[in-house]
């Protein structure tokens, strides 16, 4: 492995698109065969990377797509600082500095057989979405998908070509609901919180595998959902974020109690969570 | 046995610096004792730990790790980058600033490996000075380590005949290499202060390893200031930053050493600090010292130099809070 930790890949914006207010997805091209095949070889679903603009500085997201379509990484993000505004000013065809991939990974090999159950609110799609992917690319090897996916307002939800696109498949169930008084007159989905509209599917936990990323709010009021239809804490995944500025275990912020979100993480199930200080996130 | 008198120190920094060394030692700056590039004519500084470690020569506080040629159009070109490692010998380190070396070793090497920092580690010869006093804040016997302590080092001078001369023992091959440049001689070695231990740092690291929650942590951390001068004189602490300085031609994409005492060290775009308060800050700062660092590589990352205590304007020291962790232990 190279030792220069900083170096990053140069990546080019094939095609940008607007998600929501101030969220925008990027698809990104390596600037060679040689970095392309570098990256697909190590990248595994729920890894993340550091976006950057020389002069401005990285910002740390995941990659929302799955190493099945290895031709490409996209990413979506919100502009919320000086490196994301930086990033959103970029057209298609300007370059970027990349590094990654980070962190661990979604174990879905294990998951083969499995059913799973996704569930995400507003801008946390994003991480959930490449692993959505991975196993529609995969599908046969996998039981049952159902993806819950909630936001704020009809406006705040990302992926909507690809919500419509789920939507339609016969192979997957997909719930789309918004807090009340985002609906529009047109919405066809459900209005309300998506504990609500969880507990009201009642998912059967049986060979499930539940995969939850949200405010943390939501993951509060969630998880009592899941465990009140008998999903295992072992059984369900989240993935974190905190402040990282290196990827690679040495500038020290990001870790919780003792562990190093960026290369312990950046997915957990529950049971390891439960064992980290909940004051420390 | 090589020996050397005392007071010809520098002719052995001269004689470092003719083979093709730069010699980094102790140096009084004006009333301040300073590890720094050491050059003809300096008189070597032995009587006070130095305000700034070993951490220095291998961890530079500012560092480019990436540099872009910005083009107008708002493009940017990889600009090549130059690895900076010139051989060289820290002499009269001090012992808890070569046992910090493993600790720097362990994170910079831990799956990932940091190339700058280990081309500037192989490139480095560390020459210990036993310490032949202590002062009050000195606590390395409590975190494992002596005044005489050899982990780490290369080479070990040892006072003798009263700290009239220094005893040369090489340790490794590096400090090998230098023996040819001590003469032979004899001497009768002295005792290494003598330092009683302050606290069982095993048993502050089991404490630490249950009480995330205790309010002991708030009352412990009133007086810190969160000026982070505790971190930059560490010779353990390695926390960083990564930011982007540029101008109209050229973008430098630099580290620069940062401290989990600061604010906005672990400060989430959203507004959400997991850190909000010193208290917090505080207890990061101790837990993974002695209990974080410990469980993940062996090792504390504390090795009792005491130049944080020297430092702060606040009158905070770790060997007291780890002291008082003791006793709500028992």
């Amino acid at each position: 492995m190279n030792d220069d930790l900083y170096k990053p890949f140069l990546m080019r914006i094939e095609s940008a698109r607007d998600e929501a207010p101030d969220v925008r997805t990027f698809r990104l091209k390596f600037a060679d065969e040689g970095a392309r095949a570098e990256f697909f070889g190590r990248y595994r679903v729920g890894q993340f990377g550091l976006y950057g603009v020389p002069g401005e500085g990285e910002s740390t997201f995941c990659v929302a797509s799955p190493p099945t379509r290895a031709d490409y990484i996209e990413c979506t993000f919100r502009k919320v600082g000086r490196v994301t505004q930086a990033l959103q000013d970029l057209e298609v065809g300007q370059a970027l500095t990349f590094r990654g991939p980070y962190g661990n990974h979604f174990p879905i090999d294990s998951w083969k057989g499995r059913d799973l159950l996704f569930i995400a609110g507003g801008i946390a799609l994003p991480p959930m979405r490449s692993v959505i992917w991975n196993i529609l690319d995969r599908r046969a090897e996998f039981g049952k998908v159902a993806v819950v996916y909630g936001a704020r307002s009809v406006a705040d939800l990302v992926y909507k070509q690809e919500l419509a696109e789920w939507a339609a498949r016969p192979d997957m169930t997909l719930v789309t609901t918004v807090d009340p008084g985002g609906q529009t007159p047109d919405w066809k989905g459900k209005v309300g919180f998506v504990p609500a509209v969880l507990k009201e599917l009642s998912p059967a936990a049986k060979n499930c595998v539940a995969v939850l990323c949200g405010p943390p709010i939501m993951i509060k009021l969630t998880l009592p959902v899941l465990a009140g239809r008998g999903f295992a804490p072992q059984d369900i995944y989240t993935t974190l974020e905190n402040r990282m500025k290196c990827g690679v275990g040495k500038c020290g912020r990001c870790n919780v109690g003792s562990v190093y979100v960026c290369k312990d993480g950046p997915v957990f199930t529950l049971d390891e969570l439960s064992r980290l200080p909940a004051g420390d996130m | 046995m090589k020996t050397i008198a005392i007071d010809r120190l520098p002719d052995l920094a001269q004689a470092l610096s003719k083979a093709g060394y730069r010699v980094v030692a102790p140096v009084d700056e004006g009333g301040v004792v300073r590890l720094r590039e050491w050059t003809k004519g300096l008189a070597l500084a032995l009587d006070a730990v130095p305000v700034n470690s070993v951490k220095d020569v291998l961890f530079p506080r500012s560092e480019v790790v990436a540099r872009f040629a910005l083009e107008e159009s708002g493009g940017f070109t990889p600009a090549p980058l130059e690895r900076s490692a010139p051989k060289t010998v820290v002499l009269c380190a001090r012992p808890c600033d070569a046992a910090a070396l493993s600790a720097l070793d362990a994170v910079f090497n831990w799956d990932y490996r940091d190339g700058s920092y280990n081309a500037r580690r192989a490139a480095t010869t560390v020459v210990s000075l036993a310490c032949f006093k202590a002062d009050e804040h000195c606590f390395c016997t409590s975190v494992n380590g002596a005044p005489d302590g050899t982990a780490g080092a290369d080479a070990l001078l040892r006072p003798a005949d009263g700290g009239k001369k220094l005893v040369f023992e090489a340790l490794s091959d590096k400090g090998r290499q230098l023996e040819a440049m001590v003469s032979d001689g004899q001497a009768v070695p002295d005792a290494p202060a003598a330092l009683k231990r302050r606290f069982d740092s095993a048993a502050v690291g089991r404490w630490l390893a249950s009480n995330f929650e205790s309010p002991f942590w708030k009352e412990a951390a009133l007086a810190c200031l969160g000026c982070g001068a505790c971190a930059y004189a560490c010779p353990v602490c390695h926390c960083f930053d990564l930011q982007d300085e540029s101008d109209k031609k050229e973008c430098r994409r630099l580290r620069n050493w940062d401290s989990c005492g600061f604010g906005l060290f672990t400060l989430h775009a959203s507004g959400h600090n997991p850190r909000p308060d010193q208290s917090a800050r505080w207890r990061q700062r101790v837990t993974h010292k002695f209990s974080i660092y410990p469980q993940k590589f062996k090792t504390f990352a504390c090795t009792g130099c005491g130049r944080c205590a020297r430092l702060c304007q606040a009158g905070m020291a770790i060997a007291e809070t780890c002291e008082r962790i003791e006793a709500l232990g028992r």
